[in-house]
């Protein structure tokens, strides 16, 4: 039996990266104890567990931090690597998944933002390339269920959570992600299907309240 | 098909850029045999475009007709196809620091020394300021060890290679201070003992033609 305070979680309810991580502890039936971060006033144990990047999730298990979401993820699967397996084993498709997820790293939160933080000619920009991104991903789903094949995994994982925000990019920008990306959506859908899913990804209209919020606070109009 | 068609591994690179250098140091160091394109990246050839469509970069490394990109992910690729000198430790733990200073050298210590190198006059103090800082952050994970990896060469040192290598050059260019011996003496121990490993030496693109390279580029 586990026992819970070996793996401890530093996170924020509405972050996207911090929920990769609790999806990854769900699917490996992982018991943890979850302390809520303020990211506004950050906390001794956040700046100690984070010193580099000061920044949410931060996964501790026997009191030793993994830092940066996908990393934790691929820790999990390997501490844990007798059950749900997240990663395939074949090095080439292993290499597959990293590459699509360091595509989303790279591209979805940034382009999220230039339409929710943006406003005019530039948010137009920013809606156009995001579209475009997940258009890109919507390709590389093709015809699977899901972005490793028919298990759900490394990809979904580092995509699906950001659904959660959807709702509050779309009002903010005022646009339809659905009507310009059906298959993002109903692959989202079907991943809101499992339970490590379901039970991890916030409101969409708490979220939005909290980006409002945070926009108020970094001085963004 | 030829069976030796089939084992063919080729790096598509620019011989300049310490990313594409990475993925020469990981093959030279598994003694893997392969073929090298250098590539233009002003004139892009239809195998990179057909290799990398979603980034269109170097390096893209193609093995049994598949294709990799992304340095970081091609470097963790080449250890778990080739199981000699492992790159990584087998512990997860230790695996996960390697993959996270990786990261941390990509994100931002590699990006603050850049900027500070390339900076103008304006933001060349708060520039500087940022990569010796990142230097500190470097040299503290560092602490004692011969390299990243401990005793052997390990990711971190291949990702490094940028450190090791390239700092030196474009800071004498920049007429900057930023890796010596006095301010970070444990990481200028580490990239004297890097440049000289025998492999190492022999992957690195020669030190004159580098230096005039980027010489060339300060001056437009």
């Amino acid at each position: 039996m586990e026992n819970n305070n070996e793996v401890v979680l530093l996170d924020l309810w509405a972050s996207m990266f911090g929920m990769r991580v609790r999806i990854a502890l769900a699917e490996k039936g992982i018991k943890y104890e979850y302390i809520e971060q303020d990211i506004w006033n950050k906390s001794d144990l956040l700046l100690q567990m984070n010193p580099v990047q000061k920044k949410v999730p931060v996964l501790i298990h026997k009191g030793k931090p993994i830092c940066e979401s996908l990393i934790a993820v691929q820790y999990i699967d390997e501490v844990w690597n007798d059950r749900s397996p997240l990663l395939p084993s074949d090095p080439y498709a292993k290499s597959q998944a990293r590459f699509w997820a360091d595509y989303v790293d790279k591209k979805i939160y940034d382009l999220a933002k230039k339409v929710w933080a943006r406003k005019g000619e530039e948010q137009e920009a920013g809606k156009k390339e995001f579209i475009e991104a997940l258009q890109l991903l919507e390709a590389e789903l093709g015809d699977k269920p899901f972005f490793g094949g028919d298990k759900f995994g490394f990809v979904d994982i580092s995509l699906v959570t950001f659904y959660s925000w959807f709702y509050a990019v779309e009002t903010i920008g005022n646009f339809s992600i659905e009507s310009e990306c059906p298959k993002f959506i109903s692959w989202a859908k079907r991943c809101l299907q499992k339970e490590s899913v379901s039970s991890t990804l916030p409101n969409s209209e708490r979220v939005y309240e909290f980006l409002l919020d945070a926009k108020k606070r970094l001085g963004i109009e | 098909m030829d069976s030796s068609d089939n084992e063919q591994v080729r790096l598509l690179g620019k011989w300049a850029s310490p990313f594409s250098n990475r993925v020469d140091l990981a093959l030279k160091l598994k003694g893997v045999p392969y073929k090298y394109s250098e590539e233009d990246l002003a004139n892009k050839s239809v195998d990179l475009l057909n290799y990398n469509p979603v980034h269109k970069k170097v390096p893209v490394l193609v093995h049994n007709g598949n294709s990799i990109a992304e340095s970081l992910v091609i470097l963790q690729y080449i250890d778990e196809a080739w199981n000699n000198h492992p790159f990584l430790p087998q512990e997860p733990y230790q695996r996960a620091l390697a993959r996270f200073w990786c990261k941390t050298l990509d994100d931002k210590i590699l990006p603050a020394i850049w900027n500070a190198c390339w900076s103008n006059e304006k933001g060349r103090e708060k520039a500087v300021e940022e990569a010796l800082e990142a230097l500190k952050i470097l040299q503290d994970e560092l602490k004692d060890k011969k390299f990243f990896g401990g005793e052997t060469i390990g990711l971190v040192d291949i990702a490094a290679n940028f450190i090791g290598y390239w700092v030196s050059i474009l800071q004498e260019i920049a007429g900057l201070e930023l890796l010596t011996i006095e301010k970070f003496p444990k990481l200028y121990k580490w990239s004297q003992e890097y440049i000289n490993h025998p492999v190492i030496k022999e992957g690195l693109p020669p030190r004159d033609e580098l230096f005039a390279f980027f010489k060339a580029s300060a001056k437009k």
